[in-house]
């Protein structure tokens, strides 16, 4: 109706305009070299699409006239659509600008339909929407037909529609991984109700389980499979049988309990193996397969440590750049708005609420001060008591190895003798952590940071405990080594005597071979110290799992039930409910661990031990925690990256690195057991292989790479590679700070302006009301415009970013039209088109507004 | 529909829900274009909304009147903008209305306190509540002026993390 007639108003305008754009628009081809070499690609546009529009338009003489006039329309129809939505993209401003040379129809549409498609991103309310959205559609329907684009749109609904297909695909695909993650929900239980830090300990937990898992499959795979598979069975060889002696008892419980007997025999541990080369139909090469899946346990749980260590400190560093909004982001933005469960809603409510007083006792923590004085003074006294407390509880294991020594001389001694070592390294493994807890109470560190020297301080004793262990072992290996000696000669000369006596009985006959079981053996010190580590690990297992029951859930019942008949408050007052013991439970694991790693090479069977361990202890703590425990009375939040963890379980890597390397390095195996029995060293099984499976020139080659002088200037060059990675860090890490304090800075001056800007917008339009007079009339409305901006009204804030957008979208077009083009041609049609357009009533802007408002924000327009 | 982040089957899926909530009020064609409104009080005990917190915050800054009552159309418009496919901007105008208690256009004391509240139901202490409060205000607060303005809110959601 009305709009219709101005339609009609604007199109005889705007060929008007047109006709003077051209001019000008040659003017400026001769003036420009460059700007003719775009007209020229423009031209190409304009041919594709003119034939189309030829039909529609019968108005026009010539092909260019009618681009011309089509151009003009659309940009009226454009001036309109921006002054009826009056949200809608600015982009169209930069356009009107440059369209007086470039008709970028093309363009022009794609615009439309980014704004239909932006459509929904408008906080409008519906049936402004609709209507908006229903004049938009009818443009694009016109042009598009007009441009014969109406093809190549259902082209690209097709492509929308695939990449919306991808992205439901790629979300699936994200859930179902997230799904497949073992215990997550558990964990997210027990995180909503203890908090990140308890949390934390089972994710390392679950961590280990994975890395257990496959050095299961590596050493069962590779090395006891097929032992059992195609070996030589039990009983063919001395190495496989139980001894004489030993028969009778070799099945009872109390012996198999001490991994003696039968299992003692067995595939497990390392003695059961022979020093065949080959085994099996596969020749499958055994000796040499247990020394590679020995090496590569190590060296597949070090890179997995570091790997993962390196992704936790780049992911640390990755969101740790911003912490400006803890509380904020914490307020608005922690309700998971899928939540449509209530026990999940609960459990989100328990774990807002924990999250909340962490970040509080982080905020109360760095605003204390207090008598630094006293405070120096307790801590000090509480690190020399607990240095007290690890030389005596390493002297007490010195005591206690020195006496299971003398114990194991003498004969038939009680069952409390042959595990003392053990009994005492569980009790102090037991007793000791609390007891430095409550000195670490003196302390009166933030928890994070006691909790970090909780941490080490149990780090210490227990591997005072496990070194004291190891050299204990050690001194018994040696023994052992005396005694094979010994025994060697025996068996030697058992075997040739019994071989003598046969022979000199009846020559003819083979002599009656000798029974496995009969023949004397060594004392096969690798199969001893397996069966020292299986047995300090079941009993770490048990004792950790009694603690739990007894120190837990026991006293969790009995605080329970019993307080209703108590004479005070017990879940209050002092034997209340138990917390869950972090850092002793951490340290629990990683030292299980390290036991599994020195362990393993000597009892392959360890792992699948270890295995079981954590998966039960997965459940069980889960259940303890959840059942039993309460949460510590100072919430507080883990670092997210739990790198101090990892970095502890390197440690650990490394020092039982070292006893397993020097045994494989310099101690002699033993001659009747084990896979490599027979050699000099264990790795002279690597040289037995190179030589005779391989061609000479490996063997050779291999010669070469073990020279010194090979192997000196390597390392020399890794040195120098640490060295010169560390200094690029340390550059990089410089420059990220200087970065961080820039975008700091920036902050602050953003805040500074934004309070300036009340004072410094009204002068701009001051000054843009003086230098063009011709804009005068377009300044009113815009002023309106920006002020609706300013005011954060809930709709008009979206332009914004829509804004910001379109400036970024359409850079070439904007910034070609503010360099190339002289200013005075736009204004020259301008006011004619102004002047026909201000009398018309109900319209917000003069529908020229577009051309204005680019100078009048004053971005980089240097002509005016 | 080019207005919503919906597909046609899902608006008429949701068109369904929208039936389902008050059948004998709902019409079942929308061609006539009816002016129909369902109270608050139906809408915030869909399952989806149930255990929101600020269920009846959602539904009132979606609501044309304020008061509540959803017409289909501002039905529509709140699934669209709670869907996944929503972008962050829009997003964020829409949090900022729901956590402006008060409607004034800027999020000040006492609607942080409201929203703590109905966050943690209420289980902190009233110091802790004002610290917390305290704490957002001077982190977000870019202009000074004690309360949160839309730039300022706009500003800290953008950098959040996990702002779904």
């Amino acid at each position: 109706e009305d709009k219709e007639e101005d339609e009609s108003k604007e199109e005889d305008n705007g060929s008007q305009q047109n006709r003077a754009s051209r001019r000008k628009n040659y003017q400026r081809k001769n003036r420009n070299g460059k700007k003719a070499r775009e007209e020229g690609s423009q031209k190409k546009d304009r041919g594709k699409t003119a034939p189309n529009k030829d039909q529609k338009e019968s108005e026009n003489e010539e092909k260019k006239t009618t681009k011309r006039g089509k151009e003009g329309e659309n940009k009226q129809k454009k001036g309109r659509k921006n002054s009826t939505s009056s949200a809608s993209s600015n982009s169209s401003d930069e356009e009107s600008l440059s369209e007086e040379e470039l008709a970028m129809l093309k363009e022009q549409v794609e615009q439309k339909k980014k704004l239909i498609s932006t459509m929904r991103n408008k906080p409008w309310r519906m049936v402004k929407k609709l209507s908006v959205l229903r004049e938009a559609q009818d443009f694009v329907e016109k042009f598009e037909g007009a441009l014969g684009k109406g093809k190549g749109k259902k082209l690209y609904a097709y492509k929308m529609m695939m990449a919306k297909k991808w992205v439901k695909f790629k979300r699936d695909f994200e859930n179902f991984k997230t799904q497949c993650i073992p215990w997550e929900m558990k964990i997210k239980e027990v995180e909503s109700h203890f908090g990140s830090s308890v949390a934390s300990y089972f994710i390392f937990l679950r961590w280990m389980y994975g890395v257990n898992l496959v050095l299961f499959g590596l050493i069962f795979g590779l090395v006891i499979i097929p032992e059992v598979l195609m070996g030589m069975p039990y009983g063919s060889l001395p190495r496989k049988t139980v001894p004489r002696a030993e028969q009778a008892t070799a099945m009872d419980f109390s012996v198999l309990w001490d991994f003696e007997g039968y299992i003692k025999y067995s595939a497990l541990f390392y003695g059961y193996y022979n020093n065949q080369r080959t085994i099996g139909w596969l020749k499958y090469r055994l000796p040499m397969a247990y020394f590679m899946v020995g090496i590569s346990v190590f060296g597949y749980s070090l890179m997995v440590v570091i790997r993962s260590m390196a992704r936790n400190a780049n992911e640390s560093t990755a969101d740790g750049d911003d912490n400006n909004f803890i509380f904020s982001w914490k307020m608005f933005t922690s309700w998971d708005y899928l939540i449509g469960n209530p026990e999940t809603a609960d459990n989100k409510f328990a774990s807002i609420t924990t999250s909340f007083k962490e970040s509080i006792v982080d905020e109360q923590e760095s605003n204390k001060d207090e008598n630094i004085h006293l405070r120096r003074f307790l801590r000090v006294l509480a690190n020399v008591l607990i240095i007290c407390c690890l030389c005596g509880s390493g002297y007490l294991i010195y005591f206690v190895v020195k006496r299971s020594q003398t114990f194991s001389k003498m004969q038939n001694v009680g069952w409390y003798e042959r595990n003392e070592v053990e009994i005492v390294m569980s009790l102090l493994g037991m007793f000791c952590p609390p007891l430095f807890e409550t000195i670490a109470a003196l302390e009166n560190y933030h928890p994070r940071i006691g909790l970090k020297w909780q941490l080490g301080r149990i780090f210490a004793l227990f591997l005072g405990n496990l070194y004291t262990f190891l050299l204990a072992l050690m001194d018994d290996v040696n023994e052992k080594l005396a005694e094979e000696d010994v025994v060697k000669n025996i068996t030697h000369w058992t075997l040739l005597g019994h071989h003598n006596s046969s022979a000199g009985n009846d020559s003819t006959v083979t002599p009656a071979p000798l029974d496995p079981a009969d023949v004397p053996r060594g004392p096969c010190w690798e199969t001893t110290v397996g069966i020292e580590f299986v047995r300090l690990t079941v009993s770490d297992i048990l004792v950790t799992y009694i603690t739990i029951l007894v120190g837990d859930f026991i006293r969790a019942c009995f605080v329970r039930f019993v307080n209703y008949c108590w004479c005070w408050d017990l879940e209050a007052g002092f034997p209340s409910y138990a917390e869950f013991d972090i850092s002793g439970n951490v340290l629990g694991l990683v030292f299980n661990q390290g036991m599994i790693w020195m362990g393993s090479f000597y009892a392959p069977g360890l792992v699948g031990i270890n295995v079981l361990r954590l998966l039960t202890s997965m459940y069980f703590q889960c259940w303890a925690v959840m059942s039993s425990n309460v949460p510590h009375a100072r919430v507080f939040k883990a670092s997210k990256s739990n790198n101090f963890y990892m970095g502890l379980l390197l440690l650990i890597l490394f020092l039982s690195l070292l006893p397993v390397a020097y045994t494989i390095m310099s101690l002699p195996p033993s001659f009747d057991c084990g896979p490599f029995s027979g050699k000099k060293r264990m790795y002279d099984v690597i040289q037995e292989t190179i030589e005779l499976d391989f061609p000479l020139f490996v063997a050779k080659i291999f010669s070469y790479l073990a020279n010194p002088g090979l192997i000196i200037p390597a390392i020399l060059l890794m040195v120098l590679t640490i060295y010169y990675l560390n200094a690029v860090s340390k550059a990089y890490q410089r420059a990220n700070a200087e970065l961080k304090k820039k975008m700091q800075m920036q902050r602050e001056e953003e805040k500074n302006k934004r309070n300036n800007k009340a004072n410094t917008n009204p002068m701009l339009q001051d000054l843009e009301d003086l230098l063009t007079p011709s804009t005068k009339t377009e300044t009113p409305p815009k002023q309106a415009e920006d002020k609706k901006i300013e005011s954060p009204n809930g709709s008009s804030p979206a332009r914004k970013p829509g804004r910001g957008e379109a400036l970024a979208g359409s850079p070439m077009a904007g910034g070609r039209g503010a360099a190339f083009t002289p200013p005075l041609p736009v204004f020259v049609t301008q006011p004619g088109t102004l002047g026909i357009r201000a009398p018309y009533p109900g319209q917000p802007r003069p529908w020229g507004h577009p051309l204005g408002p680019v100078p009048g924000r004053g971005r980089g327009q240097p002509c005016y | 529909q080019d207005c919503t982040f919906f597909t046609r089957k899902e608006i008429l899926r949701l068109h369904g829900r929208y039936y389902e909530m008050a059948p004998n009020v709902v019409p079942m064609d929308y061609t006539k274009d009816p002016d129909v409104k369902l109270p608050m009080q139906l809408i915030i005990n869909m399952p989806e909304l149930k255990e929101n917190p600020f269920k009846e915050r959602i539904v009132a800054s979606f609501s044309e009147d304020g008061e509540g009552s959803l017409s289909f159309n501002d039905f529509v418009d709140m699934f669209s903008v709670l869907s996944e496919m929503a972008p962050r901007e829009l997003k964020a105008i829409y949090a900022f209305k729901i956590y402006d208690f008060n409607t004034d256009n800027f999020i000040c004391k006492a609607d942080l306190e409201k929203t703590l509240n109905k966050l943690t139901r209420e289980e902190l202490t009233a110091e802790e509540i004002t610290l917390v409060c305290e704490k957002v205000i001077e982190e977000a607060d870019m202009d000074g002026d004690g309360k949160l303005g839309f730039a300022d809110f706009e500003n800290m959601i953008s950098k959040a993390p996990d702002f779904l």
